[in-house]
């Protein structure tokens, strides 16, 4: 193996700048797509709660069909194929914007939504049906029962796997590179093509990420000693 | 709406080129789309299986090195993006190896050391899932701790596994999508060359390609589901 390690070349520089804000993009991505999803999660769960057949069905189509297709087809889907569904006006305006970033961040939300709202529909089911039903008895409506009464719970019982799941979405969010959205994983293929150098632009970039998943990590441990045992029914 | 783009291209997104040759009765062509996504799926789980099994006894080992090694690959594995492992693998084997591996070999590798890790998970819940006095009974009636292993508490708990296998086999299917990026022409791959190709029917190609891996996804995971009732009933319990 001939191969001189230059660690410079990520470390300092013009190319060290580039992880920078492949990094910071890959966190803003994340973190937009993280909100939106926790919202479209929780309103496809609480549709299926619903004791209407068409939002069932469509809550139950939801998160089976964008469980089961890949990420990277979804966002093919949404970046080249969702213009036909759009009014010509619309597209013009979403060329001027950044394209492939809104993209992203659709692909992104719609998939882990999917995921999200079966973990909350798992939370939902773990809180015992008395309480929806002394909640309605004390005159609250179907929403706000579960808006004041069961969410709250719910929401806490499945803060862990819910953290997995924004992992994921950030581990995830490296495809968005295949539309051209200049995250961390598309920076350092793009310091492997200028510099050959990509021994050491993939070592930085895999060490960001797994930076991330290590304090993420022991975020869902540190709740899980503390705060997770004081839950009882 | 352009569905005849769809239509035409149907065959290829299924085999890829291959075609069946009856005058010399042989396959000509290269085997993609659907059919290369499944078989690659395939074998990475069929290696992912023993790389996993591995990893997951070795986690459960009480030895400090054998356990420390597990962790170590289980945690840098699970804490990347497959992404950048294909990317490693791809980039960097001509560097280490001197010769180029061609990419569906270096896509199936960056697979079966991902899925690995997910399934040594699987395995360590797996085996600690099984009440204790199953390995302690083994143990008393004389057997090795390696006996006890093979021969009683992994045929227990690899049973219990299987949904879980399931599962990972449909992930490992959406993340062979993966391999296009890099070139390999499976389904996705097939996706983009056509739509590359004709330009104008972007919106039925990648729907068509969504509903096939859906289809192959949901039915495994119908059966997931399935077995996992079916098997619940087995299981040996603590008390």
């Amino acid at each position: 193996m001939k191969y001189n390690f230059d660690w410079s070349v990520v470390l300092t520089g013009e190319y060290h700048q580039w992880l920078v804000d492949g990094f910071w993009l890959t966190l803003k991505i994340s973190a937009i797509s993280i909100i939106l999803a926790m919202a479209l999660g929780t309103l496809v769960a609480v549709l299926r709660m619903t004791k209407v057949k068409a939002c069932v069905w469509f809550s139950l189509a939801f998160t089976e069909f964008f469980r089961n297709t890949p990420l990277l087809v979804q966002i093919y889907f949404w970046y080249f194929g969702s213009f036909v569904l759009l009014p010509e006006a619309v597209n013009k305006w979403l060329y001027k914007q950044d394209f492939e970033f809104a993209s992203g961040v659709i692909a992104l939300t719609v998939y882990t939504a999917a995921f999200i709202a079966e973990e909350i529909r798992a939370g939902i089911f773990a809180i015992p049906k008395n309480q929806l039903e002394a909640s309605r008895a004390t005159g609250l409506s179907f929403i706000q029962a579960y808006r004041y009464v069961i969410l709250p719970q719910a929401f806490r019982i499945i803060i862990p796997p819910l953290i997995s799941q924004f992992l994921n979405l950030i581990k995830n969010s490296s495809l968005v590179m295949t539309i051209g959205v200049m995250d961390l994983t598309y920076m350092a293929r793009q310091i492997e093509s200028h510099t050959f150098r990509g021994f050491e632009a993939f070592t930085a970039a895999t060490a960001i990420y797994l930076c991330i998943s290590l304090v993420v990590s022991l975020t869902i441990n540190v709740y899980n000693k503390h705060f997770l045992r004081q839950i009882k029914y | 709406m352009r569905w005849d783009v769809v239509w035409n291209n149907f065959d290829y997104f299924l085999w890829g080129s291959l075609t069946f040759n009856s005058q010399t009765l042989s396959f000509e062509g290269q085997l993609g789309g659907l059919a290369l996504a499944v078989v690659l799926a395939a074998l990475g789980i069929l290696g992912a299986f023993w790389l996993g099994l591995a990893a997951g006894l070795m986690r459960l080992s009480r030895r400090f090195w054998v356990k420390a090694i597990a962790v170590i690959y289980i945690e840098i594995v699970r804490g990347t993006p497959l992404l950048m492992l294909i990317f490693w693998f791809y980039f960097l084997a001509p560097i280490i190896l001197g010769t180029a591996v061609p990419e569906f070999q270096s896509t199936l590798i960056a697979f079966i050391i991902f899925t690995g890790a997910y399934v040594g998970e699987i395995v360590r819940a797996g085996v600690a899932a099984l009440p204790k006095g199953q390995m302690e009974a083994a143990r008393g009636t004389g057997l090795s701790h390696f006996q006890a292993m093979r021969l009683v508490v992994l045929p227990q708990a690899l049973r219990n596994m299987i949904p879980s296998f399931v599962n990972q086999f449909v992930s490992l299917t959406k993340d062979t999508s993966l391999a296009s990026i890099i070139g390999v022409n499976e389904l996705t791959n097939t996706a983009t060359q056509v739509n590359n190709r004709t330009m104008n029917a972007p919106f039925e190609i990648f729907i068509t390609i969504a509903v096939l891996y859906f289809l192959v996804c949901w039915v495994l995971t119908a059966i997931s589901r399935r077995l996992e009732k079916h098997l619940a009933r087995y299981q040996a319990r603590g008390r």
